[in-house]
């Protein structure tokens, strides 16, 4: 835990992976060049889940963020012709992370359970809000997201674009999780979950590191919806459904909460193994993937970062 | 007269029919080192559940430097000048030895919502490291919390309350749990620290060597009540102390 090397290894591991996945279309077909920028943009949102959980709080409605972010964008596009990621995908993190801190005041109150159901409901609630009013948001249907333009320039090979826009994204997110989580709120938020009796005693607020955690999350959980409205093209109150706030829950306990870059493994190794069960078992796949994630569960209980640091943690 | 540090004022703590603390009064000057004396359940740890706020009194009043603090929470109690260790040590038991350290220094220096600097900042290194290597726990500095021996929990717990740099610290028996061989050295080192800086000390104590070594004043509690208050070896020599605290006769 020594602040200067980390901070090195940091630097370095996160370059060599940029480089790596900036480098991976002149090998790769397009619909897996599809496929990686879909699960690092749903990283986005587990990044936002696993910020939560190292304050012991699991929030089962992530969903809700992730389909707001989705919805500015297509709302932008569909509604007022606005299709620049450079204007959509800003004012997504800030509505996400204005409803996060509206809702995160009532939120913050609860702990456990009662945390993990309530932001079930809330998420649920947006649901139905998007199903019901029809002329707003396209009922079930959704809404199609017309339109894609970077800095005013509407590109030819647009998903290679969307690509690396979501790579530089993802490069963006890392590095502002990975300072929020050697900073003194993130550690804070670890502390929320051992003692917040000692935390008050110090003179702090467990409820204010939640809610500014939370904040924080949303925020970070709508970019990834705004990025994703951008790769599919296509927005439907899914988005919100708990299926997809419980995969964001299932990913980010698949990556693990042990690092930073943890949630964009987990998301990735997820799309992939679902993409091939799929492919060679349809009807089935999803038994493939629950036994997938107790094996990892059962022999890697850090998640998938673990089998990266525990080599390293050995011969100390 | 000048102000007390710490007043208490009729101070009445009813849990349903056990009044836990019993019309308690307690003047503390500044600077003053009182030990806190009396059997298991006589009120010696509500009354410092009631001075931090973390319980409510049925009745009467707490003064801080002459103001009100009756009713706040321990955060508002704390950031006031008040802090206190616990009998069974508060930590983040999952966190290491210096994080648990350098969580207090950023709290006291009102960095709690900051989420962008490190955590590890140099100045923050240099005065846990110091912190640590004064009360002997840089041994234990990268050892997780959880799997420290229950002495240096102990004595961790109490460094987190003096990082906060109070003007009054209450301690809830700060030698409990630490070996007969290091209680001694636990506390040469931690009271001549309070007396430089000031702090006024107040400390619950079940070990009368201790008290008698560091208290300059004992109080002793009976049945909610104070019984004694004065001069460690006048309140350690009356008869009915000796009868209801040391369990004599």
């Amino acid at each position: 835990m020594n602040g200067a090397t980390t901070h090195r290894s940091f630097l370095v591991g996160g370059m060599v992976a940029f480089a790596l996945l900036a480098l991976l279309p002149l090998f790769l077909s397009d619909w897996i060049v599809f496929l990686l920028a879909l699960a690092l943009a749903k990283g986005a949102v587990v990044l936002g889940v696993v910020l939560l959980l190292r304050g012991g709080l699991i929030s089962f409605g992530h969903a809700l963020y992730f389909a707001v972010g989705a919805y500015t964008v297509a709302f932008l596009a569909n509604r007022f012709g606005v299709g620049e990621a450079l204007v959509a995908v800003p004012l997504a993190m800030v509505i996400s992370g204005l409803l996060a801190a509206a809702l995160g005041l009532l939120l913050t109150r609860f702990r456990g359970i009662y945390f993990a159901m309530l932001s079930l409901a809330l998420s649920m609630i947006a649901y139905t809000v998007l199903i019901k009013f029809y002329d707003f948001s396209g009922g079930t249907d959704g809404l199609s997201v017309r339109g894609f333009s970077l800095a005013g320039v509407t590109p030819v090979h647009s998903g290679l674009v969307k690509y690396y826009l979501v790579l530089v994204v993802t490069a963006g997110v890392t590095y502002i999780g990975a300072r929020f989580l050697a900073s003194p709120l993130g550690y804070l938020m670890q502390a929320v979950r051992y003692n917040e009796i000692r935390i008050e005693y110090l003179g702090a607020s467990a409820s204010h590191a939640i809610l500014a955690s939370y904040i924080i999350s949303g925020a970070i959980s709508g970019i990834g919806g705004a990025l994703v409205a951008y790769l599919v093209g296509q927005v439907s109150p899914e988005l919100a459904y708990w299926v997809a706030s419980g995969d964001f829950v299932f990913v980010a306990v698949l990556g693990g909460t042990g690092s930073v870059f943890a949630p964009w493994i987990g998301s990735v190794v997820f799309e992939l193994v679902k993409n091939y069960a799929v492919k060679f078992s349809p009807s089935t796949w999803q038994l493939t993937l629950g036994v997938f994630l107790l094996l990892v569960i059962y022999f890697q209980p850090q998640g998938l970062w673990g089998l990266l640091t525990r080599r390293r943690a050995k011969p100390r | 007269m000048t102000t007390a540090m710490l007043d208490v004022d009729n101070v009445s703590r009813a849990f349903d029919m056990l009044r836990a603390v019993d019309d308690v009064s307690l003047s503390v000057a500044d600077g003053e080192t009182v030990g806190i004396i009396g059997t298991n359940g006589s009120g010696k740890t509500t009354l410092l559940n009631l001075i931090t706020g973390y319980l409510q009194p049925t009745s009467g009043r707490i003064l801080f430097r002459g103001s009100d603090i009756t009713g706040l929470p321990p955060r508002r109690v704390t950031t006031l000048g008040v802090a206190r260790s616990f009998q069974v040590p508060q930590l983040y038991t999952g966190l290491n030895v210096l994080d648990n350290v350098l969580i207090a220094i950023a709290a006291h220096s009102g960095r709690g919502a900051d989420f962008w600097t490190p955590l590890h900042r140099r100045d923050s290194l240099v005065r846990a490291e110091d912190f640590l290597a004064r009360f002997g726990l840089s041994d234990h500095a990268t050892a997780a919390v959880r799997n420290l021996p229950e002495g240096a929990r102990k004595v961790l717990d109490v460094v987190l309350s003096v990082i906060l740099e109070p003007r009054v610290l209450l301690m809830d028996e700060p030698t409990s749990g630490v070996s007969a061989r290091d209680k001694f050295s636990v506390m040469d080192t931690l009271m001549p620290t309070l007396k430089e800086r000031r702090v006024t000390t107040i400390f619950v104590e079940h070990d009368m060597e201790i008290i008698e070594r560091y208290a300059e004043r004992a109080v002793a509690f009976d049945a909610g009540r104070i019984i004694a208050d004065g001069p460690v070896a006048g309140v350690l020599g009356q008869a009915e102390v000796r009868r209801a605290v040391l369990g004599e006769g």
